[in-house]
């Protein structure tokens, strides 16, 4: 294992985050906090419970986890695209290293960013409403999964896009849709027994709904199976990036 | 001289039909400076691409000091810098960080003194704090140098090493090239200027048309392939080349002041005494003579001229 390797794409990513502070950290809390204050306050103050838990409470784990799932994506993927847009992705090309090495040192960075992004929103929304996390090890295993996941989900965009614009097609499109029509602001519960049924075939229902309950013990659907497709994600993204190294697509010609 | 690269039958033929590598086979020696020239397109970048792991041969098989460069990636990969042809650098970084993470990447430990050394023996020590995007065009062209440095490799691959920098940078690399060589590293450049692979190779391969044309000592070479001409200067001119001398490739110069006798240096009998003996007997004289020998740069244009 290459473990100066992993440690220097890692630093490296990190060191970018630190250095661009406004853009990885603040945007995202100050977004959040806007959520709150417009879902929470505003709106929140005239839907008293939801399944016993306080609106704004209620919300929060939904809104960590939309804000992790789009952050984790645009980190890994700039994190990746970046390197090949300016070519300097000919060093690692020609490094003695693995491709599970350069995922783990990319991949691994952006997690990490999107975990602490995670962690400071969750300390941001205790400062709005009082939260209680009756399970917080599998809270973090969720949060842990979840970054993983979807960052590799951004290394993929970040290895496919041939543009600046496609690097932001899915989270734009496709993730923000489907982490608002998820759950984060509700519980599928409160939706017509049709929407309820099509919300089952969002992915995202299950990472949102597996999140609350390690806060609240409450589920749209059951911790279990949310768990199961998270992990079914983490395999799917595994295998499409093994599949990327192996044939070179995007990175070698 | 110990083999370090052994290139057999490499083939490389893009997606979109383009043979870019035509059963390529070349041995690179340990220790020497081995210079590869061609015009644009003839594939000296996908070579060293392909060498290094960022191109994917078609066939074919590399040894890097006896390691496939497949199989045996981490081995061959830490044998070899490469500074590529174009400035790509990451433009927000600091130098000194930039070519830590460099020899990071080859999985070596971070070592401040050696990262100084490089440093300052590319004269960079003074923006060492300074973020790259503020450095001129040969500056970075030297970051680029220290980050293949950074890892202490065997091989060194210089794409176009001083394309686009000013005459006395290109010095000092040239010296900096001498200086690695002496310490033992095996450097492999490609190069658009012919001065530069005359003044600096030990050896000289050309490629046109991904295919590897010649591989010649470079002073074989240019004593092979090298027309040489005698230019004699005359006491008086001549208006015209007497009959006599027809058996001689003779030409007049300079309004018949020089008679310039061209002649092939690979010869036993290059015909210049019996030249000059013909010459004596015609009582015309000369004020002195003069030998001038073709330039790599001539000899390459013949050697990649396409056939009309």
């Amino acid at each position: 294992m290459n473990t100066p390797a992993i440690w220097a794409i890692y630093k490296f990513e990190m060191m970018r985050a630190w250095r661009t502070l406004g853009q990885s950290l603040a945007s995202p809390v100050i977004s959040t906090c806007l959520y709150f204050i417009v879902f929470g306050s505003a709106i929140g103050s005239r839907i008293t419970e939801v399944d016993g838990i306080s609106y704004g409470a209620f919300i929060v784990p939904g809104l960590i986890m939309f804000s992790i799932l789009t952050q984790s994506i645009s980190n890994a993927a700039f994190g990746i695209y970046f390197p090949r847009f300016t070519g300097t992705i000919y060093e690692v090309l020609s490094a003695p290293i693995s491709p599970l090495e350069i995922t783990l040192g990319y991949v691994g960075a952006a997690a990490s960013k999107s975990m602490i992004l995670g962690l400071v929103i969750l300390a941001t929304a205790h400062l709005f409403v009082p939260i209680e996390i009756k399970h917080p090890l599998i809270m973090l295993l969720f949060l842990a999964l979840t970054c993983l996941t979807f960052a590799m989900l951004g290394f993929i965009i970040g290895i496919w896009a041939d543009g600046f614009e496609k690097l932001q097609i899915i989270p734009l499109l496709v993730i923000t849709p489907l982490a608002f029509l998820g759950g984060t602001f509700y519980s599928i519960s409160m939706l017509p027994p049709f929407w309820q049924t099509m919300t089952l075939f969002n992915p995202v229902v299950y990472l949102i709904s597996g999140f609350r309950w390690s806060f609240y013990e409450i589920a749209d659907v059951n911790v279990g199976l949310s768990l199961l497709m998270i992990t079914l994600f983490l395999g799917l993204a595994m295998g499409v990036i093994w599949w990327i190294f192996k044939t070179g697509y995007r990175l070698k010609t | 001289m110990q083999d370090i690269i052994n290139i057999e039958d490499v083939n490389k033929t893009y997606k979109g039909g383009f043979q870019a590598l035509k059963n390529i086979d070349l041995t690179i020696k340990k220790g020497e400076i081995f210079a590869l020239l061609g015009p644009n397109g003839a594939g000296k970048t996908t070579l060293i691409s392909t060498i290094c792991g960022i191109v994917n041969p078609s066939s074919g098989s590399i040894r890097v000091n006896g390691f496939d460069i497949e199989r045996d990636y981490r081995q061959t990969r830490s044998l070899i810098g490469l500074v590529p042809q174009e400035l790509t650098t990451d433009a927000f970084e600091s130098v000194f960080n930039t070519v830590s993470f460099s020899r990071g990447l080859f999985g070596k430990p971070a070592n401040a003194a050696y990262i100084e050394q490089v440093l300052k023996s590319l004269s960079l020590w003074d923006k060492k704090d300074e973020p790259i995007m503020n450095l001129s065009g040969g500056m970075k062209r030297r970051v680029l140098i220290a980050k293949a440095l950074s890892h202490e490799p065997e091989i060194l691959f210089l794409d176009e090493p001083t394309a686009g920098v000013d005459v006395e940078l290109r010095k000092d690399m040239w010296g900096l090239v001498h200086h690695l060589r002496q310490e033992g590293t095996t450097i492999i450049l490609t190069t658009h200027y012919i001065e530069e692979a005359e003044q600096m190779a030990d050896r000289v391969g050309v490629i046109s048309q991904g295919e590897i044309i010649l591989v010649e000592e470079k002073d074989e070479l240019m004593a092979k392939m090298g027309q040489k001409q005698l230019v004699i200067h005359l006491a008086e001119p001549l208006e015209a080349i007497p009959y006599t001398f027809d058996e001689f490739d003779l030409s007049l110069e300079e309004d018949g002041a020089n008679l310039v006798y061209s002649y092939d240096a690979r010869g036993n009998r290059t015909g210049i005494t019996r030249l000059l003996k013909r010459l004596s007997e015609h009582n015309i004289t000369f004020k002195d003579l003069d030998t001038k020998q073709s330039s790599l740069e001539e000899i390459f244009v013949e050697l990649v001229k396409q056939p009309s």
